[in-house]
């Protein structure tokens, strides 16, 4: 494999990864807070058709953008009501609201364009276009970095750049704030946030909307950055992938930003079966990079490779004394 | 709160769960301009109206009766298996590889040994999420999840590159032999009288009624279905009272995985006579809206899958002949999990009031 192949598949690895990132983030948020969410599929989903239709009615991705982070903000709502409200079993709320969007996605597109269920292809202003960075001319003659930053950094829509600021943010936003430290406190053992006053209702509708942001964003992207419009079960699987990588990463931000990385670039390598022949000598079945992920996870799951511990109050609705 | 007597818990939540997600259905076929009652019609017709409809029905039916006691037995242990789509896949290997390894003289053969080959094969693929949920504590939600993908990964690979026979181009087995077709119901004396045109529901429909007995046995009459219960309602009373978790997981998860790798008779064997990608088509997920509409009860389970095995040929009959796409089928089973499942308490705190007991007035 020679240096411009590795840094196309690299470029590639950076896009694929950033649906990957943002929802893994999300995930993040509401299970550190103790609210599993097995649904961050339906809401990257919901927010993909929302922000295609849109962005296609409006011409601006931006509007769509809004449009997307609102409609997987509904689906997060409805996960909030069930599992922190009703106390609902919290997985069975997330697989339901999966199967709620894979349906309702595709009825209301075909209700709005009737296209198959798919939304119209956007063009211009309607998708987020690639920025290039600063100096990437100047940078140019730089042997070996000049063209990693040029090709592999730079040239991509402003919310891969988003996502990747959301790592240190979110960093800081869980070990560096008084709202971080509740919120991971609230996961672990809600009766001490409570007897310290702070209300555990109110903090994890919080953690459960900030996932439905950046499930809505990463959703967004899906539809008017990597691709131009909504189409039927877009985002194949990568809501299961983002929750692998949240357990690879073992809730933890940088880590997520690592474990996103590895299982974008092994979707990149699936895409180029003709670089993993040439490198390796051998035929890897494509199946098998799209099965890795998963096996990975199930590897690290088992506590073969570092115990991946969740949130001790996960999953438990939060009774008050009284 | 107020306690529910049983029979409002058992019949009333289901029945409310299912009439509120009818009609918030309803609602959004008027938001997207259809006609609900036009689409209850076709559905009640499509499905119901012909032993043509009734024969897709039972067909679906069958295949959503073994994915729901799936679920079923594992939900009593406490385990939420969502692998049952994945366990369904490789119960259809097993059953490929059973019938394509003989000349199989006569169906009555063909049919024990494949139904070995789906449950052995259906509870392998359990039988890894169960040992690590038992031996390692790995949640067995999330790897019952990841096993689903890594199965589907695997039925593709051994479809495209080991099992399809040389110059065929669909991604599929060869056809299995004659002597190992399941006789449809229009084939079957009796029946063949009201079925006269080629149906795909077969005698796997017998099968899957004697699973419903079969478990119910197992749970409510066995030393095994007590252990399974007692160990679902409490860990630590179970184990205290000398119940092995491990036995009782890893038991509970393989018949799981085996009653959903059974399924694969029903689809693979009787109607498809070969094994193709995505064989199971959902159905290992609509057993968890079964298992969960049916109370995790081999008789409710029944009644639910036949109510989705209606929806499902109702729905394949509502897209063809209304505007109103198939994905509605999603819809439904999506807000029949939400409402019997997640949001069953505020279904109870909804009828809570009626059963309130009444103040004795002084007189």
């Amino acid at each position: 494999m020679d240096y411009a192949t590795l840094l196309q598949i690299l470029a590639s690895t950076l896009r694929l990864a950033t649906p990957l990132l943002l929802a893994c983030l999300a995930g993040l948020y509401s299970e550190r807070s103790g609210i599993f969410d097995i649904g961050l599929e339906g809401k990257m989903l919901m927010a993909a058709m929302a922000s295609g239709a849109i962005a296609a009615m409006t011409g601006s991705a931006w509007i769509g953008l809004a449009a997307g982070i609102g409609a997987s903000l509904l689906l997060a709502a409805l996960h909030g009501v069930a599992s922190i409200t009703f106390r609902g079993n919290q997985l069975i709320s997330g697989v339901a609201l999966n199967f709620v969007a894979s349906g309702a996605t595709v009825l209301i597109a075909q209700a709005l364009f009737q296209q198959g269920g798919r939304t119209p292809p956007l063009t211009g202003a309607a998708r987020f276009e690639p920025l290039a960075l600063p100096f990437v001319d100047t940078l140019k003659g730089v042997p070996l970095f000049g063209p990693f930053y040029a090709q592999v950094l730079s040239g991509h829509s402003i919310l891969v750049y988003l996502a990747l600021a959301a790592v240190p943010a979110s960093w800081w936003l869980l070990y560096r704030t008084r709202f971080g430290l509740r919120l991971r406190a609230v996961g672990e053992n809600p009766e001490s946030v409570d007897t310290a006053g702070v209300s555990v209702i109110r903090l994890r509708y919080t953690a459960v909307a900030l996932t439905g942001v950046l499930c809505g964003v990463a959703g967004a992207y899906m539809a008017t950055a990597l691709q131009a419009g909504f189409g039927r079960e877009m985002t194949a699987g990568r809501g299961y992938i983002a929750l692998a990588a949240l357990i690879f990463a073992k809730w933890r931000p940088w880590s997520a930003l690592w474990a996103t990385l590895l299982f974008g670039f092994l979707q990149a390598l699936a895409l180029r079966p003709d670089v993993i022949e040439g490198t390796l000598h051998m035929k890897i079945p494509v199946s098998f990079l799209d099965a890795l992920p998963y096996i990975l996870t199930v590897i690290v799951l088992a506590g073969f490779v570092g115990r991946a511990i969740p949130p001790r109050a996960g999953g438990e609705p939060y009774v008050k004394e009284r | 709160m107020t306690k529910l007597p049983t029979w409002a818990d058992l019949v009333l939540v289901p029945l409310i769960s299912l009439v509120l997600a009818a009609a918030i259905s309803a609602l959004v076929i008027l938001g997207i301009g259809g006609d609900p009652v036009e689409a209850v019609k076709v559905m009640v017709d499509g499905a119901l109206g012909s032993p043509y409809g009734w024969g897709y029905t039972l067909y679906y039916t069958t295949s959503f009766i073994f994915t729901g006691l799936g679920v079923t037995v594992a939900y009593h242990a406490g385990q939420f298996n969502i692998g049952g789509e994945g366990q369904a896949q490789l119960g259809g290997l097993g059953v490929a590889l059973v019938c394509l390894a003989l000349p199989w003289p006569h169906w009555t053969l063909a049919l024990p040994a494949a139904m070995v080959g789906a449950a052995l094969f259906g509870a392998a693929w359990a039988a890894v999420p169960a040992w690590l949920q038992a031996k390692r504590g790995s949640h067995i939600v999330i790897t019952t999840i990841m096993f689903n993908y890594i199965a589907a990964a695997l039925i593709v690979y051994l479809l495209v590159e080991v099992l399809r026979p040389a110059g065929q181009m669909d991604p599929a087995t060869p056809r299995f032999p004659k002597g190992a077709a399941l006789p449809g119901f229009h084939e079957i004396p009796g029946l063949s009288a009201i079925f006269t045109s080629k149906v795909p529901a077969n005698v796997t429909f017998f099968v899957a009624l004697l699973a419903c007995v079969g478990v119910w046995l197992l749970l409510w009459r066995t030393r095994l279905g007590y252990e399974i219960r007692a160990f679902g309602k409490s860990n630590s009373a179970a184990r205290y009272a000398g119940i092995s978790p491990v036995k009782v997981i890893l038991l509970s998860m393989l018949i799981s995985g085996g009653l959903s790798g059974l399924m694969a008779i029903n689809n693979v064997m009787g109607e498809a006579g070969r094994l193709l990608q995505n064989s199971a088509e959902g159905a290992g997920f609509i057993g968890i809206a079964v298992a969960l509409m049916g109370r995790n009860h081999p008789l409710g389970v029944f009644l639910a899958a036949f109510l989705f095995g209606f929806l499902y040929q109702g729905g394949a009959e509502m897209g063809l002949w209304t505007s109103i796409p198939i994905e509605l089928r999603l819809l439904v089973q999506g807000l029949v999990i939400l409402f019997t499942g997640a949001l069953d308490t505020m279904v109870r705190m909804m009828i809570a009031p009626f059963f309130r007991p009444r103040r004795k007035e002084a007189a």
